[in-house]
């Protein structure tokens, strides 16, 4: 930020105070939409997370005269909810399997690209890669039905080498298969994109000097790439510890099916379902859903100090 | 570049080892691209194939019985099309409102000089840790009387503090300070500076964000679902999920029937994910070096 060095040194007399305002209040005209915006929809919710302390029914005000408060009873239901392992278990697991797949696929990808002879191929790759990342998750899971239905694509070639027809959709055992490599299908090459431009990044001296050493190829993608896309990893690393319970949960509603439920109802699922849907209880899966946000924001504060005590790494 | 086939082995002769791994590489990542590419390829030629062979599992690498009944059909489908028109005026009013929601917001935020900048700055970060959650969301667009309008789908999407941060960074990186000093030296106010000065600089992350905010109001289906209750106000992506996803376990009946209903839809399947990512699809190839720009600029550290 070299702005800084430029900008007038801050001053504390009240008289500048309102001539600054005077000179700068073009700048405040200009974030004002965005204030708001955010005001609505990112801080009046936060605001109506109160709810989940209240015994409230839709249609109540918030803070009003009849307002019950039942301090952490939704919580302490949730907890005893038959659910609530369950819950907890698929949630975590999708994500961890996910993670345990998704965070090395597109750094494994990005060191093979980086080490193709030519830029041209690898330019003409990253483009196959990326392409998937723009398809929607509405089609996505609609592929998915076809390509696993009873009678899609992989049933067919099952079918004809003399196996039985088997409807994935239906297993419970196929949900986070399916989930997870879809999910990576879509996205290792557009995860591998920062990687690919960090790499490029790296001073061909020191390939040089490799060379000179007579490290092998091999050799050089481990003591010089991935030792330069280390920090790139680590911050990566911290934002998907944070996000470890926040899965996309979008994908999962969509590809819920009566037989599969024991392993695809997420607590994110379960809040859209308690709150939204039925008899809607808004309390009840308001609690929830803070509960689940709690969870990631502590997360992401473990994982933020662990990587500022043991690197140099952090997001602040 | 003559510094790649350095550093990838030009000139000097290679060992076995190395020409070993080249070949290993070479191998995984064609492997790699026909994973991708081959559902893809699929999707096309069972979209113009006949549904028997299809569902016979005939169609593996080409076409089998070429028809366009698929086609015809989806051309009848009035829900498809109305969903099309909505996603397109959608798209088009988010991106309108989003760039000019993002574009001032974020040279706002790179100025040193914007009054309350720290507050600002917090006041940004937190929604992108922290946020109400669905019930509390939909309570406020509720209350704000937004339900069953295109609004509710539009609305919320039009700011992404992500973009706003990476917009802020691109600007606070390519516009020279002197440039807007030597602006003001000349008596240019901050409108007139931001309007005749920074917007013809910045048309390569006005194209990114509005690429960005294009492609996701054109895939999302959410807030659609909780929002919209009159079928006319669909998006397409909602009108798919009716036709796309109708799940195994609703399609009751014997084995015999089902096929029958699988033999039906299925071809009306691959069509429609075909008609309603073409746009994206085709588009794709020519703005990708742009997608993946942002995505650079983002993950410059602000």
């Amino acid at each position: 930020m070299d702005s800084a060095k430029t900008s007038p040194a801050p001053v504390k007399k009240k008289g500048r105070w309102l001539k600054k305002l005077r000179e700068n209040y073009p700048f405040l005209v200009m974030i004002f939409p965005a204030v708001l915006v955010v005001f609505l929809f990112n801080y009046l919710p936060i605001y109506g997370l109160l709810i989940a302390f209240q015994d409230f029914m839709p249609g109540d005000p918030i803070l009003g005269e009849y307002t019950r408060w039942v301090g952490f009873d939704n919580f302490t239901r949730f907890f005893n909810d038959v659910q609530f392992w369950p819950l907890m278990s698929n949630t975590f697991l999708l994500c961890i399997f996910g993670f345990i797949i998704g965070f090395p696929l597109p750094i494994i990808v990005a060191l093979l690209l980086n080490a193709t002879k030519s830029r041209r191929t690898a330019k003409i790759l990253q483009t196959i890669f990326n392409g998937p990342h723009f398809i929607s998750l509405v089609v996505m899971v609609g592929m998915l039905t076809l390509f696993f239905g009873r009678y899609g694509l992989v049933n067919n070639i099952i079918a004809a080498i003399g196996g039985e027809r088997v409807s994935y959709f239906l297993q419970s055992s196929a949900f986070r298969p399916m989930y997870i490599l879809s999910s990576n299908w879509q996205d290792f090459g557009w995860s591998a994109i920062i990687y690919v431009a960090a790499l490029s990044n790296v001073d061909p001296g020191q390939h040089e000097a490799a060379i000179l050493d007579g490290a092998t190829r091999w050799q050089r993608v481990l003591h010089v790439d991935l030792p330069a896309i280390m920090p790139m990893v680590s911050v990566m690393l911290i934002m998907s510890i944070g996000g470890l319970m926040g899965v996309g949960y979008e994908k999962a509603l969509l590809m819920q099916t009566d037989g599969n439920l024991g392993v695809s109802e997420l607590i994110a699922t379960y809040v859209y379902k308690q709150g939204l849907t039925g008899v809607p209880d808004q309390a009840y899966a308001t609690a929830i859903g803070l509960f689940n946000s709690i969870i990631n924001v502590v997360l992401l504060i473990i994982a933020n100090t662990t990587s500022k005590r043991f690197s140099e790494n952090s997001l602040w | 570049m003559l510094k790649r086939k350095q550093a990838e082995g030009g000139p000097i002769k290679l060992t076995t080892g190395d020409r070993a791994f080249y070949m290993v590489n070479t191998i995984l990542l064609a492997l790699l691209a026909l994973i991708v590419l081959y559902p893809l390829y699929f999707i096309i030629i069972a979209s113009f194939s006949d549904p028997d062979a299809v569902l016979g599992g005939r169609v593996i690498l080409y076409p089998v019985d070429v028809t366009f009944e698929g086609y015809a059909k989806i051309l009848q489908r009035t829900d498809v099309w109305r969903g099309y028109l909505n996603t397109i005026i959608y798209t088009i009013l988010t991106v309108i409102l989003a760039l000019a929601v993002t574009i001032p917001g974020g040279w706002a935020l790179s100025r040193q000089t914007i009054p309350g900048k720290k507050f600002l700055m917090v006041y940004f970060i937190i929604p992108m840790f922290f946020g109400g959650g669905l019930i509390p969301f939909y309570n406020v667009m509720s209350s704000l009387g937004l339900i069953n309008t295109i609004w509710a789908v539009i609305l919320p999407s039009i700011l992404s503090v992500w973009n706003l941060f990476m917009t802020r960074t691109f600007f606070e990186s390519s516009i020279p300070q002197g440039l807007v000093e030597a602006a003001k030296i000349d008596g240019a106010g901050e409108f007139r500076i931001f309007t005749m000065l920074v917007l013809p600089l910045s048309k390569a992350i006005i194209a990114v964000m509005a690429l960005y905010y294009a492609i996701g109001q054109w895939n999302s289906y959410f807030n659609a679902m909780i929002f919209l209750q009159n079928e006319n106000l669909y998006p397409l992506q909602l009108v798919l999920k009716e036709i796309l996803i109708a799940s195994e376990s609703t399609m009751g009946g014997s084995g015999e029937t089902i096929l029958e209903q699988y033999r039906l839809a299925n071809q009306i399947k691959y069509v429609s994910v075909i008609v309603s990512s073409a746009p994206v699809m085709m588009l794709y190839p020519f703005v990708q070096k742009y997608f993946a720009q942002g995505v650079m600029i983002g993950s410059l550290k602000g």
